[in-house]
This record gives structure tokens, C-alpha cells and sequence, in this order.
């Protein structure tokens, strides 16, 4: 059994390691225990503050901090970062395109018990549609930590959607290379290509496995950068399996799949279909529960992949 | 104070005030009455008292300006303009698709423009998030930003002051443009904020009032905030909406509306004289 870290836990663990530079500033909304900001708080206290439970002045502060040359973290719930506090985002960081990086964690349904108020599945659609914005959902903690790093590095806005639930770690450290905008051919394959991001990823690599045993030859794509895309993997995908499922922790409309299919649309069309939140709000549940009643599940995605194979002409 | 230096501000604010009325004639839109409410005080911060430097409009160690009630940018651009930001003559092309300057200002456009504003309440944030990194870095530069009286029904407004006086933002200095209308009438009618003055105190700032047309009043204000430790400070600004244009004065209707050939022509006509009669003085 892999190891398993929440990418919440790895992001916290990336500011507290890359926290050295002294640009870096981290803020956040009363759920620094939460966010895991506090881990790079105890190390950096003179470079953290709290703004308390108020997204929209959270948001707005951080860009004023990053029109003075401060890489900025801003950090609270993803439901009440790209939703409460779209327009903060949208008109004061995305718009300026500021340094202002979101670190938005408790995406998805995988939040579990606290229920459908507090589960974003609509967060990607709402970033990926502002312009400047860039978009990264990792599968795993060394994915986050990477990411986080390519963050700091690029000059700006940034939405990292994180999660709250331990999820494997899939990628090894010492080889892993991340660059924002390029998908990860996580294992080839000639019949059909599973293109997943976030949590979604280690079900991906399972319905491989489950395809296998029924002799069908899977391609597993991940696209931690869902904006902006990468177009020549997806295309690539596209010509040589011919068929495509897309899988991920969010609403099958605007997500993952709307930018596959944007893709594929304008580019090279084959069958595709896509396994996500079907347009329903979530609710409490045990984390693992919740993602077996919504089909977020392996199974779910190797059946999708014989439908799309079916659909091959 | 020198009474010539005033002299010089008020006829300053004068061509100011003509800009103000010029550009939303040429671009058949935009908000006089706000914009030539908060004049003079934006002359008093960009004219005497604020370190900027037109060569290099991002010089790190400068004085920050927010014009947090956005919709303002004809009496910021004019500002900008007459100190030499941008040539004069951009100022005709005023919200029109071949000019930078955007109906509400945008950092990335305009030059001498500090923060991209124009939703309401978020202004006031950026400000809190400037000063908060010139407290970080030990840095003297100071923080000024305008916020409209109407302005402080967006609840966002409550969440910086609360931030600004919890940090001790002492590089911060607001002014409140307290005209007291907005679009739908008078702010006391559409949702009163009052009473502000007590409002800001009790958020923690510290609260100077003044006669927001009073170059005097204005100055003494800014070297009451620069002498505050500790605490940001408010400086309320009683103001008339529409200043210096007599048929535009207390009026809501001038909020967001261009006046017609005629009635530029009679602003203009009534602002020349009053640049006379300061010559003459």
C-alpha cells in the first residue's frame, strides 16, 4: 500500500520548505489548521497573517500585497475562494494579473462529512473561465509540492485546488518532472486514453488494471494543469487510441472534460465520454462512500472507456 | 501655509475640474458628480503631498494612491495627466476602444495608476494589502486611497477596516467622500450608512473630519494621519457632489451622466470664470 498524504498536508509542507524566500507571503481565513498555512506559519510567523473569516477582503489584500513585489499565498476552503470570493478574484487579481496564488483546499465531495456547503464541484469551471488564471489540480503530495514550487516561480495568478482527504502518492520524487501546462503520459496504451486530474488519478490508474484484464490497451494521461491545457498530449491521445475518457472530482460541465472536449472539438474529434459530478450538488458522507454514490470510481471509468470504445468507428 | 500655494491648488483643481468635464463630454458617459466631489483632495495628495516620481511610475519607495470608488478615474486621469503621467491630450480619448484609459482605472494600462479598481469595497483591501507590505518590509512609503460615501454599504469596506486598524496600518490614510448620494438618491434614503464617524472610531481608526473642499482642512488632515501612530485614520470629507459646476451641485442625477454641448459649455464657462477670479484675487 503507498504511502498516503493529503495534498492539503503537502502544501503545507511546500510553503514551510520553499518559505526561505522573502517575497513569500501567506495569508489566510481562520482554517490555517485546515488549510495547513500553519505549517508554514510556526517557521515563518513575521510573513503570515490572518485576515479572519472574510474571503472577499482576503483576496483583495493579498493583491495589494503582490502590486508591492510579494509573491502571495492566500489561502482558505475552495468553496469560499472561488466562489464567495470570485469577483475579488476576478477584478483585483485575474483582471491586474497579479502575483496572488489561491491556495484553495477541501475541493470536491472528498471534503466528506461537512457536507454539500462546504463541496465545491463547480470551482475549476468558475477559475478556468477568468482570464490570467491558471488553473493546477495534482493527484498526489509530490505533485503538490512540485506544483507549489512552479507557483512561486511563475509570475502570476495561480488556483491550486487541493484536497482534504490522504490519497496515495503516486509519483516518485526523485524522477518526477512538473511543468505548468504539460499533461504526464502516466503509462501508454493504444485502445483508449483515460485522462485524469486530481484525486481522480489513482482510480484512473486502477480502471487501466480493470481494462486490461478484458484486453484493452488504456493510455493514462494526467493534466494537473487543467489551464492552461495541454493540447498536444490530448491530441496526440486523440490520433492514436481514438477514444478518450476524461475523469474527474467536479461537475462534468465546465471541469476537466469541458477542456478536453474543447480540445478535441476544434482539433481532432473522436469518442469521449467523461466521468465527474453529474451536475448534482454533494452531501455528508464518509469520503470514500461518497465518491462510490457520485461514480467516482475506477469501475465507473472502465465502463465509460468500453462505451467510448464502442462508439469508435 | 502660504495663501499663494492654495491659490495655486484651487486653480490646479480648476483645470482639473474642466478635464473632468471634458472627458465624460467626449465620451458621452462616465460620473462627474463623484469625480468632481473628491478634486480637491486628490490635487492636495498628488500636488503637494504625495512621493511619486512621473519617470518612473513604479519607483518601490513611492506613496500609494487607491482610488477605491473607481468610477472616479475622470478626476484620477486628470490628476495623473496634469502631473505628467501621460500626455494631456490622452484625456479626450476617455472610454474609447483605441485609449488606455479604461472607464474605470487599470493598473496595467494607465500610467501613475497604483491599483485596478471600479467594484466597489475592494479598493480599500488592496490599500490594507499595500500598507501591510510597506509594514513588512520596513518600508516609509505611505498608503492613500478615496473611498465613496455610498461605497461603504459593500461589506467588504467593514472587513479592510477591520484588517487596517487589527494590523495597526498606520501608513494608511482614507479619505471618505462624503457627498452623500449616490445613484438611487441620497445615500440616508437608498441604505443609510450613518452614523460613519462612529462606525469608523469603533472599527478602530482613527477619525478626522473636514470640510472636503477646504485645502487647509485637507492638509492640516494629512499631517494629523502622518502624526498618528498605531491606528489608520479616516479622514471624513463632507463634500458636494458636482463641485464647482452650479446646475451639477447636489445632484444624484449627475452621478453617472455626460452633460450635453450645452451644458459642458456652461460648466466650462462657469469654471473659467472662477480661474479668472482667482487670477484676479
Amino acid at each position: 500500500m503507498a504511502q498516503k498524504i493529503a495534498t492539503r498536508e503537502a502544501y503545507g509542507n511546500a510553503l514551510a520548505e520553499f518559505g526561505g524566500n522573502e517575497r513569500i507571503v501567506v495569508l489566510d481565513a481562520d482554517l490555517s489548521k485546515s488549510t495547513k498555512t500553519d505549517t508554514f506559519k510556526k517557521k515563518y510567523p513575521e510573513r503570515f497573517f490572518n485576515i479572519g473569516i472574510a474571503e472577499g477582503n482576503l483576496m483583495a489584500v493579498a493583491a495589494g500585497m503582490a502590486t508591492c513585489g510579494k509573491i502571495v499565498f492566500a489561502s482558505t476552503f475552495a468553496i469560499f475562494a472561488a466562489l464567495r470570493a470570485c469577483e475579488q478574484i476576478r477584478n483585483s487579481i485575474c483582471y491586474p494579473r497579479l502575483n496572488v496564488k489561491i491556495g484553495a483546499t477541501h475541493a470536491g465531495i472528498s471534503v466528506g462529512e461537512d457536507g454539500a456547503s462546504h463541496q465545491p464541484v463547480e470551482d475549476m469551471a468558475i477559475m478556468r473561465a477568468l482570464p490570467n488564471m491558471v488553473v493546477i489540480s495534482p493527484a498526489d503530495a509530490v505533485e503538490t509540492k512540485f506544483a507549489v514550487k512552479a507557483a512561486i516561480e511563475y509570475d502570476g495568478p495561480v488556483y491550486l485546488r487541493l484536497g482534504r482527504l490522504s490519497v496515495p502518492v503516486i509519483f516518485d520524487e526523485s524522477t518526477y518532472k512538473f511543468e505548468i501546462g504539460k499533461g504526464v503520459t502516466v503509462s501508454d496504451g493504444s485502445d483508449v486514453t483515460i485522462i485524469a486530474t486530481g484525486l481522480m488519478l489513482q482510480y484512473a490508474i486502477k480502471a487501466k488494471e480493470l481494462l486490461a484484464e478484458e484486453g484493452i490497451s488504456a493510455r493514462v494521461i494526467n493534466i494537473h494543469t487543467v489551464k492552461p491545457i495541454d493540447k498536444d498530449i490530448i491530441i496526440k491521445a486523440a490520433k492514436e487510441t481514438g477514444a478518450i475518457v476524461t475523469a474527474e472530482e467536479h461537475n462534468i460541465i465546465g471541469g476537466l472534460g469541458s477542456a478536453v472536449a474543447e480540445v478535441l472539438v476544434e482539433n481532432y474529434p473522436v469518442p469521449m465520454k467523461m466521468v465527474g459530478i453529474e451536475d448534482k450538488y454533494g452531501k455528508s458522507g464518509k469520503p470514500d462512500a461518497l465518491l462510490k454514490m457520485y461514480g467516482l470510481t475506477a469501475e465507473n471509468i472502465a465502463v465509460k472507456a468500453k462505451e467510448a470504445l464502442r462508439m469508435k468507428k | 501655509m502660504e495663501k499663494q500655494e492654495i491659490k495655486q491648488l484651487q486653480k490646479l483643481a480648476t483645470v482639473i475640474r474642466k478635464h473632468i468635464i471634458e472627458q465624460v463630454f467626449n465620451a458621452s458617459s462616465g460620473h462627474p458628480g463623484g469625480s468632481l466631489s473628491c478634486t480637491d483632495i486628490l490635487t492636495v495628495l498628488y500636488f503637494r503631498e504625495m512621493r511619486v516620481d512621473v519617470k518612473n511610475p513604479q519607483w518601490e519607495d513611492r506613496d500609494r494612491f487607491v482610488l477605491s470608488k473607481g468610477h472616479c478615474a475622470p478626476a484620477l486621469y486628470a490628476v495623473l495627466a496634469e502631473k505628467g503621467f501621460f500626455p494631456r491630450e490622452e484625456l479626450v480619448k476617455f472610454r474609447s476602444a483605441d485609449s488606455y484609459l479604461e472607464g474605470h482605472p487599470s493598473m496595467r494600462y494607465v500610467p501613475g495608476v497604483d491599483m485596478s479598481t471600479g467594484s466597489l469595497g475592494q479598493g480599500i483591501s488592496t490599500a490594507v494589502g499595500m500598507a501591510l507590505a510597506g509594514k513588512i518590509d520596513k518600508k516609509d512609503y505611505r498608503v492613500y486611497s478615496i473611498l465613496g460615501d455610498g461605497e461603504t454599504q459593500e461589506g467588504q469596506v467593514w472587513e479592510a477596516c477591520m484588517a487596517a486598524a487589527h494590523y495597526k496600518l498606520d501608513n494608511l490614510t482614507a479619505f471618505l467622500d462624503h457627498n452623500g448620494l449616490q445613484i438611487d438618491g441620497k445615500i440616508t434614503d437608498v441604505m443609510s450608512p450613518e452614523p460613519v464617524e462612529e462606525k469608523f472610531k469603533a472599527f478602530g481608526w482613527n477619525v478626522i473630519k473636514i470640510d472636503g473642499h477646504d485645502y487647509v482642512q485637507i492638509i492640516e488632515a494629512i499631517e494629523k494621519a502622518k502624526a498618528t501612530k498605531g491606528a489608520p485614520t479616516m479622514v471624513i470629507a463632507e463634500t458636494v457632489k458636482g463641485k464647482g459646476v452650479s446646475f451639477m451641485e447636489n445632484q444624484a442625477g449627475w452621478h453617472g451622466t455626460a452633460p450635453n454641448k450645452e451644458q459642458r459649455d456652461q460648466a466650462i464657462a462657469e469654471l473659467d470664470a472662477f480661474l479668472q477670479r482667482l487670477e484676479v484675487e
